[in-house]
């Protein structure tokens, strides 16, 4: 598809989103930190459990996704939660050991990982 | 949502009411984080190429280019320089075959403001890079991106490959006469190359080395025609001037600095990360708001602003404003962004031999002020870091550092000295010291300090002498330990291991 204008971009706007838009699309996002600061930092060690945390508790529907470095190198591996309509939460730093708890509390059953957060974006 | 979560979740505090993001106004840095930098749609969704659209559609290439002179951006690279005069210069120059380029040549060490937006928001500056094109009258652009940063070249790559498929680079761009293609040049991680010259003799093919301008780049550039050299983080500014306007731009900042820098913080710091904030922020908002302080409650020192070739600031400017002018008034440089912060435990002398080897070894050797000066001085400052220095060695220090500065034919050389004079004229008491007493105040030289075993402490464990690497502590049960400070090489492993803290550096 070409781009022609302001239209063709507004129609993609339309139906795409950004990661912590995540209540449009309905479904539970989790993403990772990816820059080269995340990865350094162990990132995909994180990821890997991370996968198989999500097969364990069969939640084939959660997406997850990556993003670049949003500041906060001190804290990394940063792994973020949303679930539809509710805050974008980000945890740090992420030791492959505390993924099974932010998946079975936060990502099963909503109930954000308090002593493991950081901050949160509405 | 039940009630106890949704308590929970106001219990986290806000992104935006974080020490760390509080006053930081994310402009180039606005999507880091934020959309996965893979898909272009997300980079839409947060209205991308609607600034491309609008100047495409609706405004003419010199109307482009009035937003971004109003704006008063300047280059974020280092050199400050007005970004809209520059491409003034560039678009005014005679020509049918024009180029733009963006410097990706991060090299400074401590620095990653670049890498971190090559790969968390690659469409940024792509979009400004055709924003450019468009202003200046360019048809084709490099990027030209240090090989060390593997993942950002991939994401430019298939930002790149996106853009083409979208038909936002290529022939006829939303259906108008305006074509632009973009190229990836990988450097081979000379940090001489981030000269804008030397950069274009590398895309070229020729041995990264500048030349001397005139003829500046928008008159004779790459391949001997008109072109034009932005850093990322100007780039990724572009787009956003666009869309809400050069006065939008200009009313943040200061009065000759305008806009916002991005800030790699690192060294003795709580919070290293990176920042994005208004010009005219005070080095101590940076260092001790967002950066949290200096770890385990140590004294600050001095803070490196600018890289290799800036300044050693102290605790005096700590209320400076960052701006251009109020950091080279200090003797520091803007430079790219890079902040390293040093504690009480640092050798301001050590610093700016650290520096300087650095710079020396980039140094390359086209013009003699800096091949022949950067290493004289080095050998003084290890002269003097080494315990063999005399008082006549700051002089010569001192003339070699502004000769190297004022004769350098490129940025490198002209720069290079910065650490060996801001630390000259903060801490020539450090300087003196190692001279004069032969001691080192920060005891970090290893030449000038030694290992002391306090008799009184000493409990005669014998773990010092186990743990010597060069077994050059004797003693026994009932004799304390003491260090043969000839065949000691000051490695520290004893004080490491003292269980009673009876080993001291003096």
């Amino acid at each position: 598809m070409k781009i022609r204008g302001i239209e063709d971009l507004e129609a993609i706007k339309e139906r795409s989103g950004d990661l912590t838009m995540s209540g449009t699309r309905g479904k539970t996002r989790v993403i990772l930190g990816m820059g080269t600061c995340g990865i350094a930092a162990g990132a995909h060690r994180v990821e890997e459990v991370l996968i198989r945390e999500l097969k364990e508790h069969d939640l084939s529907d959660v997406v997850v996704e990556y993003t670049g470095c949003i500041g906060m190198c001190q804290k990394e591996p940063l792994l973020d939660v949303v679930r539809p309509g509710e805050p974008r939460i980000t945890y740090g730093p992420v030791a492959p050991e505390d993924v099974p708890r932010i998946v079975a509390e936060h990502v099963a059953a909503g109930v954000v990982v308090e002593d493991k957060s950081i901050g949160r974006i509405d | 949502m039940s009630r106890t979560n949704s308590e929970s979740f106001e219990r986290i505090p806000l992104y935006s009411d974080l020490p760390f993001y509080r006053k930081q106004k994310r402009i180039a840095l606005r999507n880091c984080g934020l959309i996965n930098p893979d898909h272009i749609d997300e980079y839409i969704y947060r209205e991308g190429y609607f600034a491309l659209a609008s100047a495409l559609k609706s405004m003419a290439p010199e109307e482009v280019l009035a937003e971004v002179k109003t704006s008063g951006l300047r280059g974020r690279g280092g050199g400050g320089f007005p970004t809209g005069l520059k491409w003034e210069f560039c678009r005014k120059s005679p020509g049918n075959k024009k180029y733009v380029i963006c410097n990706a040549d991060e090299g400074d060490p401590g620095a990653f403001m670049d890498r971190s937006i090559l790969e968390g928001d690659p469409h940024a500056l792509i979009e400004g890079m055709i924003l450019g094109a468009y202003a200046m009258g360019a048809d084709e652009g490099y990027i030209y991106c240090r090989a060390e940063y593997p993942l950002a070249i991939t994401r430019l790559g298939l930002a790149i490959a996106q853009c083409e498929e979208y038909g936002l680079l290529g022939d006829r761009i939303m259906d108008t006469d305006f074509s632009f293609n973009l190229h990836i040049k990988e450097g081979a991680g000379a940090f001489v190359c981030g000269e804008e010259t030397a950069l274009m003799a590398s895309i070229e093919g020729e041995r990264g080395m500048p030349r001397p301008r005139p003829p500046f780049p928008a008159n004779k550039g790459l391949w001997g025609k008109p072109s034009n050299i932005n850093n990322v983080e100007t780039w990724a500014n572009v787009p956003n001037i666009i869309r809400n306007g050069g006065s939008w731009y200009a009313s943040i900042g200061t009065e000759k600095s305008k806009g916002t820098k991005v800030f790699a913080l690192t060294g003795k710091i709580n919070r290293t990360g990176l920042v994005e904030v208004p010009m005219g922020t005070t080095i101590r908002e940076i260092v001790f708001e967002m950066g949290d302080g200096i770890i385990d409650g140590r004294g600050f020192k001095a803070v490196q602003i600018g890289g290799p070739s800036g300044g050693c600031l102290t605790e005096e400017h700590l209320d400076l404003p960052v701006d251009y002018e109020s950091l080279t008034a200090a003797g520091a440089i803007m430079g790219s962004g890079g902040l390293v912060v040093m504690d009480e435990d640092t050798c301001m002398v050590d610093i700016a031999r650290f520096f300087l080897e650095f710079t020396q070894r980039e140094s390359c050797g086209k013009c003699v002020p800096c091949r022949e000066g950067t290493k004289q001085m080095l050998l003084t400052l290890e002269k003097i870091t080494s315990g063999k220095g005399a008082m006549k060695d700051l002089d010569t220090l001192e003339k070699l550092a502004v000769m190297v500065k004022e004769m350098s034919l490129c940025g490198l050389g002209q720069t290079a000295p910065n650490p060996v004079l801001t630390t000259l004229r903060y801490f020539r008491n450090e300087y003196e010291a190692h001279i004069r007493d032969k001691k080192c105040p920060a005891k970090a030289c290893s030449a000038l300090i030694s290992f002391v075993i306090d008799k009184e402490k000493c409990r005669k464990c014998g773990l010092c002498a186990k743990n010597c690497p060069v077994s050059c502590i004797a003693g026994d049960r009932n004799t304390p330990y003491v260090v043969d400070q000839d065949r000691c090489i000051k490695c520290g492993t004893c004080i490491e291991v003292c269980p009673f803290q009876a080993v001291s550096k003096e």
